[in-house]
């Protein structure tokens, strides 16, 4: 319990720190986005006075202290209200950013905890037929696919699989001809447009799982408790499992964590170039269109969702290893 | 190394009989000698010194000018051209070659900047005890948790098309963290060690004992985030360039990749364009990964080859 008090205490610091963060950078920039956001939204028709006001808050353009537009901030993250969005006017940024998380989040998620289950279980693999091709092979494997960047798979798999041999659509999250709705046409439709994208985070997320686990079994395995269940007479497939691996997983589970963040990054490169409808593609499309409001909006709601991985990463830590409840 | 049979007889030329330690450039022939005799590794020393020799010698060895324009557009591959031309008319062998400077340039120099704040952090972090440890600690890890790709993205969108000095400051600014943190936890263990007390006895102080006692002792550390940042940084710089977010009118890699795919190559069916700057890059940080194979060796026994244990 103490243990997860301790967390929870970091985490809420944690959150508070990089809400904070997310207040400033635009405030630290030189020049001001407001002014070119206003003549922006101008475009789209008069700007009423109330609009213009709450831009210049939003953005920093001095509107009483900076204690006074932190505190109105503040209220803005906490009621989710982050305004309007410039690019597509008259929507607001967070039914914007509603409609695209699902996708990042149950692409991203189910592929990442796909790519570390797969990962780990072949780490194990190499490192326990250490010296083997079954080592070579994903170890080498692994790390060349590691350093494929995002664009670049997602590139080739759309240039073959999409306009070459026209497996997959290339294009979207569904047909133009469907409706989302929990049919199971809607659903195969959703599914054949999220393969590509979903194998191109798999493919270049999987090595460094392998890696991890790899390193930290053979650590595990020279140590003298697995020795001695060798010695015992133990199958090879329990001490591997049951002994080494157990405790090689945990080191690679702080990992998953912080890799999180990395994929979410490398996701927003797929989502582009699939015109995939995730929050990285609307981050994309925001930064093109100077869209800050919802730029800001975005970049919050990406770090609080990695922050609360990583907080339930913690918290499974602490379920899987006694020793940090002491 | 209790053993007597370890203990070195002093050389007839030493007068004073002490025994000299082994030179820097012994041990730094040593331990080149384990990175090397790691096959990895020697393989990616293998590709990083031929990228860095076609990104020295790349005026002399690319055919053709990477920004002329007088080509014919969208050529697929043959004999004059031997990777085809871009949609603007260029030849695409010649801003391959040309775009290795670009790639290493930003990965020697943000790689190094980041590893330099890491080494000041990390170490002083790992040194430290109490409350400002703990306030450093939390910074660290808050920049581990930002994912790193979208607060470049953010940074780079504010900044509006700055250079590729942008691109470096970025990444640097948002890459130092891992670093730190593995560079902390290493200084630890070795903070209560003898030599640190002796040290600490004999009244040096805080700011020598970091840097001049235990920084020697974690070189090889040092070099493995030095080529992890590295690697970290090139992939960046390229995911960047790719999204137009820096520079576009420099040949590089990213930006190959980032006019290739608006100017619809992947509907003209030119493989070559799109093939090629991406498998630079990936072969590009593949040999720092390698590379760094056989520095992990250094530091860690239990991963040099040959004696596998099953």
């Amino acid at each position: 319990m103490k243990y997860i008090a301790g967390k929870l205490g970091l985490f809420v610091l944690t959150l508070w720190a990089a809400v904070t963060l997310n207040f400033f950078l635009p405030r630290l920039m030189p020049g001001s986005p407001a002014d070119a956001a206003i003549a922006k939204l101008s475009q789209n028709g008069p700007v009423t006075e109330a609009t213009r006001a709450a831009i210049e808050a939003q953005l920093g353009v001095p509107d009483g202290s900076l204690w006074e537009q932190y505190v109105s901030y503040l209220r803005q993250v906490v009621t989710l209200d982050f305004g309007v969005s410039y690019t597509f006017y008259p929507q607001t940024v967070s039914s914007m950013v509603s409609t695209a998380l699902p996708y990042t989040i149950i692409l991203v998620g189910i592929v990442t905890i796909v790519a570390f289950i797969l990962g780990t279980l072949i780490g194990v693999a190499a490192a326990w037929k250490r010296g083997t091709w079954l080592d070579a092979l994903p170890t080498l494997g692994g790390s060349f696919m590691s350093t494929f960047p995002y664009f670049w798979t997602a590139l080739l798999l759309l240039f073959f699989a999409g306009y070459v041999l026209h497996w997959f659509p290339t294009t979207g999250a569904y047909s133009a001809t469907t409706t989302p709705a929990f049919t199971p046409a809607f659903i195969g439709d959703a599914l054949l447009h999220a393969a590509l994208p979903a194998l191109t985070i798999l493919v270049t997320s999987l090595g460094g799982w392998i890696i991890g686990m790899r390193n930290a079994m053979i650590n595990t395995l020279g140590d003298d408790y697995v020795t001695f269940a060798e010695a015992n007479g133990l199958r090879g497939g329990t001490v591997a499992v049951r002994y080494a691996a157990r405790n090689a997983i945990l080191p690679n589970l702080t990992g998953f964590g912080l890799a999180l963040g990395g994929v979410v990054g490398g996701s927003i490169l797929v989502e582009q170039v699939f015109g995939y409808p995730g929050i990285g593609y609307l981050l994309f499309n925001a930064v093109i269109g100077q869209d800050y409001p919802l730029m800001q909006a975005l970049f919050l709601m990406i770090t609080v969702s990695v922050l609360v991985a990583n907080f339930l990463v913690d918290i499974l830590y602490g379920a899987l290893d006694p020793r940090t409840r002491r | 190394m209790t053993s007597t049979q370890n203990v070195r007889i002093p050389a007839e030329g030493a007068a004073d009989g002490a025994v000299a330690a082994p030179s820097r450039w012994r041990s730094f022939g040593r331990t080149l000698g384990v990175v090397w005799s790691n096959g990895k590794a020697r393989v990616g020393i293998v590709i990083l010194a031929l990228f860095v020799l076609v990104a020295v010698f790349a005026p002399l060895l690319a055919p053709y000018d990477p920004k002329d324009t007088s080509f014919e557009r969208n050529l697929d591959a043959n004999g004059a051209h031997w990777l085809g031309t871009t949609a603007a008319g260029e030849d695409v062998l010649s801003q391959l070659i040309f775009g290795a400077q670009i790639s290493i340039l930003v990965g020697l120099a943000a790689g190094v900047l980041s590893t330099l704040i890491a080494v000041a952090i990390g170490l002083s972090w790992g040194y430290l005890k109490g409350l400002s440890s703990e306030v450093v600690g939390f910074i660290v890890n808050l920049f581990l948790v930002i994912p790193g790709l979208p607060l470049m993205i953010v940074i780079a969108a504010y900044l509006q098309n700055g250079g590729i000095l942008m691109i470096i400051a970025v990444i640097v600014v948002t890459g130092w963290a891992w670093g730190a943190r593995v560079l902390r936890s290493q200084t630890q263990s070795l903070r209560s060690r003898d030599f640190v007390t002796a040290a600490q006895f004999s009244g040096e102080r805080a700011p020598r004992i970091v840097f001049r006692e235990i920084l020697p002792n974690m070189t090889s550390l040092i070099v493995g985030s030095l080529f992890g940042a590295a690697t970290a940084a090139i992939l960046a710089e390229a995911g960047l360039e790719f999204l137009g977010l820096g520079d576009s009118s420099i040949v590089s890699w990213g930006t190959m990749l980032y006019w290739a795919q608006n100017s619809n190559a992947l509907l003209t069916g030119q493989w070559a364009l799109l093939f090629a700057p991406g498998l630079c890059i990936a072969l590009l940080a593949l040999s720092l990964t390698l590379i760094n194979f056989g520095v992990d060796a250094v530091s860690n026994p239990r991963l040099r080859e040959g004696k596998a244990k099953k």
